[in-house]
């Protein structure tokens, strides 16, 4: 299965998020923010960076960029897109997912392992994923703090488009502790933390058995790879 | 150069972090007269000849569409500058 990454001037973990791809069995195609072609993905990742320097609003401009014409095109029709950290922030940007996001309550960057629960392990990218599960990835942003007027939250708690939930602290001020959303469909989601840095041995966050060796952020990528393959079966 | 001023500034029920820094080192500075502090952003656009009603409209279409995000924000004023 092949999964376009797009690199954005200011992306920083677009080879990360093809190395994610990779290591679930899939094929990683990189694609160019310039471009107005898919070539051919069934899949779609926004990856996580500072796209334009996060000037104007983190994700604002990059949502504008050329291949998003393509990408929101692709996401109405069904097609799955991640959007991790500043590609989440994209999403939003581009009005693909509901919400918005402000700068942390902290004031300061924040990295962490952070413990997040699954909230719906329905959609394209958490299926393998087990209804409620807790799983540690990686959280670095600045700009994480997750935003939406009261209809909305209501709206998307009672549509189970809360996707993950922080656990044990909420890192950056998001309103009920929202650490990912998807669109109604489920098809195109978005999170602050980075699952494409828990994919692989010796490189992920600790856990009790062993340093470095969290696995968590594995399962949205063999999810995408599975989920496409039962539609075509 | 003929220049159109967009004013935007969070909504008054978001949290402003960098607002709430300032206030926190005014206060610290001795400067107990001011309770609060809000940033928000003011683009200058300028305009190659005059300001119309047309470049006007189009100011407010780009300033609802790509200088702010309502979800976040509001455009709180667009106007010629003097």
């Amino acid at each position: 299965m092949r999964v376009g990454v797009i690199t954005f001037p200011g992306s920083l973990d677009e080879r990360d998020a093809q190395r994610a791809v990779r290591l679930a069995g899939g094929t990683p195609v990189a694609l160019w923010h310039g471009a107005h072609d898919l070539e051919g993905v069934e899949a779609i990742i926004l990856p996580g960076g500072f796209s334009y320097g996060d000037y104007l609003r983190a994700g604002s401009i990059a949502s504008h960029a050329p291949i998003m014409a393509e990408v929101i095109d692709a996401a109405h029709k069904g097609m799955p897109v991640l959007g991790i950290c500043n590609g989440f922030q994209m999403l939003a940007e581009a009005r693909l997912v509901p919400g918005a996001h402000g700068r942390n309550d902290c004031g300061t960057f924040v990295r962490r392992d952070q413990k997040l629960i699954v909230e719906n392990n329905t959609t394209a990218w958490t299926k393998d994923f087990t209804q409620g599960e807790e799983i540690i990835i990686p959280l670095k942003n600045a700009d994480g703090r997750f935003v939406a007027d009261a209809d909305t939250i209501k709206r998307i708690e009672d549509n189970g488009q809360v996707t993950f939930r922080y656990v044990g602290m909420n890192p950056n001020g998001s309103l009920d502790d929202i650490a990912g959303v998807s669109n109604e469909a489920g098809n195109v989601v978005g999170l602050m933390p980075h699952p494409e840095h828990a994919v692989e041995p010796g490189f992920g966050p600790d856990t009790a058995q062993a340093m470095r060796s969290g696995l968590d952020g594995l399962k949205f990528f063999t999810s995408v790879i599975q989920s496409t393959l039962l539609a075509k079966a | 150069m003929p220049t159109i001023v967009v004013e935007v500034m969070p909504k008054a029920e978001i949290l402003d972090p960098q607002g709430k820094a300032v206030a926190g080192a005014l206060t610290r500075l001795g400067h107990n007269q001011f309770s609060g502090v809000r940033i928000g952003k003011r683009f200058e656009l300028t305009v190659d000849g005059p300001v119309t009603a047309e470049t006007l409209a189009a100011a407010k279409t780009i300033a609802e569409d790509i200088l702010s995000n309502s979800v976040i924000e509001d455009v709180v004023s667009i106007s010629e500058a003097k």
